[in-house]
């Protein structure tokens, strides 16, 4: 029997998303007179948190868990529900094929989430440079509306939902979600301290979750279905189905919902085909530039949360980036930290201050004229940057690719050291 | 940018701020009823301001940031922020050029080489002729068709070094 794809099962690369009535014809919104009509939002917060899904956007925090934070209704008059669609990891490109194939799916998951929250306020906080996905969200949240899946009472019930879709204008920090509050007030988006943390106070001061696209995506099938369905469609404890993808130098670079769990070396080998022709596979970043490298001694690998970290890195958003045997891995590591020097806010100093120089000392090897010494001071800022000594987790996210890139790749800082040169100019 | 045009003067004193055309400052309010506080509309206001007049400048910074409540200064710091937010001017068509990882590993560099001598231009610059303005821009999110671009509102994949001018001739 072929694996379940509730994520993906109404997405047509290509084509028109669903309107409102097909998507209605497919089963959806089943899951929103379910919950409205039948349940209460204790109870709606309990599936989900019974169902183990976990944040979709990186970090992987159980999802059910950071619901149960937001104080109860009667403490709480004002919620928010903010979705985060700042989709901007490089490597990264889920969300966009959830947003721009399946949007209504999206709107239920916000509906229910909300319930679940008791907000009465959601905005879509989407990167600006998605112009497809911001256009068929909002003909989809106005279809919502007319039809009354949002706005006053929905389906007669005493919960009433606003939903806005707030279009950013580039800026990877925003993908931060206290920096995405403060971009969303209308402030230059920097992180904030925490805590206080959003559940308790965060946009305008009022509690405020802020859940990841594919987070809520998973919401509809999980209240519709059960937590027990969920459970079982994964291959560990992990619960669900993950949109994997992967790019860089494989055959088919794209990404594909399968179950959570899956092996990496299914990812690798049947869904992207396998290395470019003529290509070895050298290292690969699992979840994004701001995970630690696996190789090729990884590929029996789950691709879950705890199995990636068992191995030494994260699943982050579990979209790949592969490199091969013909990549000089010092570009490689210069040109991920010339990413994340140049998207520090600049609020702290080690991120402000140690990005750049990282990124200089990268080049200098890179072009040949690096020292021994060089290589201490990278390490040095793989620890001065690290968790717990930045104001927020930009710099350390940009650590993890340098401080595993140091261990599996010495041998080629050491080349370009000794030999004054990049080994590597002008192979192709 | 290889040159700064600078807006003209304006006419009469001085100290008087342009205001902005009025269906702009009605959509702006439009928008700026979806927050709680107005100065949240601030990014879509200053993409609808950078829509009419090709980028914002300092006069229209100042005009957006009276409408809304806030110092320019804020609203500055706010503007400079953003990669797709223009503080000088730019040519008719803007294109962003990929120059992240996934991009960079399926052929940015030599993309952003054939580009630049095209159209004559380094990075950050606008051709002679105000057509084109080239800057790279991190990752886009169409990783699966590396490597990619945007002009103006058009996101471009899969985009051949060897076959530029077709892509380009649709942006006169």
């Amino acid at each position: 029997m072929p694996a379940e794809r509730p994520l993906t099962r109404n997405i047509r690369i290509g084509e028109e998303p669903l309107d409102l009535a097909g998507y209605e014809r497919a089963g959806g919104y089943q899951a929103v007179r379910k919950a409205l009509r039948g349940m209460t939002s204790q109870e709606v917060v309990q599936a989900v948190s019974d169902s183990t899904l976990r944040g979709r956007g990186g970090a992987g925090f159980p999802t059910g868990r950071k619901w149960s934070f937001v104080p109860q209704r009667a403490e709480a008059p004002v919620t928010y529900l903010v979705v985060n669609a700042d989709e901007m990891e490089p490597g990264t490109f889920k969300d966009r094929l959830l947003l721009e194939g399946d949007p209504h799916q999206m709107i239920e998951g916000i509906i229910l989430s909300a319930y679940a929250i008791g907000a009465q306020y959601a905005y879509i906080f989407l990167r600006g440079e998605y112009l497809l996905a911001a256009q068929r969200l909002k003909h989809a949240v106005n279809q919502a509306r007319e039809h009354g899946y949002l706005g006053e009472h929905i389906l007669g019930s005493p919960f009433s939902l606003t939903v806005h879709v707030h279009t950013s204008a580039g800026r990877y920090m925003c993908g931060e979600e206290t920096a995405l509050l403060s971009g969303l007030e209308g402030f230059r988006a920097l992180p904030r301290a925490k805590p206080p943390y959003p559940q308790v106070a965060g946009l305008w001061g009022h509690p405020t979750v802020v859940n990841n696209v594919e987070t809520l995506c998973n919401v509809p099938h999980i209240i519709e279905r059960g937590a027990d369905w969920f459970r079982q469609l994964a291959l560990g404890k992990d619960g669900g189905t993950k949109i994997y993808g992967a790019s860089g130098q494989v055959s088919r670079p794209g990404a594909w919902e399968l179950p959570m769990g899956t092996s990496l070396r299914e990812l690798l080998e049947e869904h992207a085909g396998g290395m470019q022709a003529g290509r070895t596979l050298r290292a690969l970043l699992p979840g994004g530039a701001s995970t630690r490298f696996l190789t090729a001694e990884h590929l029996d690998v789950a691709m879950d949360f705890s199995s990636v970290q068992a191995a030494g890195s994260r699943l982050g958003t579990g979209t790949m980036i592969v490199i091969d045997d013909r990549t000089c891995p010092i570009a490689l590591l210069r040109n991920v930290e010339h990413f994340f020097a140049q998207e520090s806010c600049g609020w702290c100093t080690p991120c402000r201050d140690g990005l750049p120089w990282v990124e200089q000392l990268l080049a200098a090897i890179e072009d040949g004229t690096g020292e021994e010494r060089d290589l201490e001071v990278l390490a040095m800022h793989t620890h001065f940057l690290g968790p717990g000594k930045t104001f927020c987790a930009h710099a350390p996210g940009a650590m993890e690719p340098l401080e595993s890139g140091l261990k599996i790749f010495r041998e080629d800082f050491d080349r370009h050291i000794r030999e004054h040169r990049c080994p590597w100019k002008g192979v192709h | 940018m290889s040159t700064a045009d600078a807006p003209p003067p304006a006419q009469g004193r001085a100290d008087v701020v342009p205001a902005l055309p009025s269906g702009l400052t009605a959509a702006i309010a439009t928008l700026a009823g979806q927050y709680a506080q107005p100065r949240a509309a601030c990014v879509e206001a200053l993409k609808c301001v950078q829509q009419h007049f090709g980028c914002v400048d300092d006069a229209r910074l100042r005009a957006l940031a009276s409408l809304l409540g806030m110092s320019a200064e804020e609203l500055d710091g706010v503007a400079t922020y953003y990669n797709l937010i223009y503080r000088r001017p730019v040519g008719r068509h803007v294109i962003h050029l990929c120059d992240s990882v996934s991009c960079w590993l399926r052929g940015e560099e030599q993309l952003c080489a054939q580009l630049e001598q095209r159209l004559g231009i380094r990075l950050g610059e606008t051709t002679a002729d105000r057509r084109f303005t080239l800057l790279p821009i991190v990752c886009l999110g169409y990783c699966d068709h590396a490597p990619a671009l945007m002009i103006d509102q058009t996101l471009h994949g899969d985009v051949q070094a060897t076959a530029l001018d077709p892509l380009l001739e649709h942006f006169p």
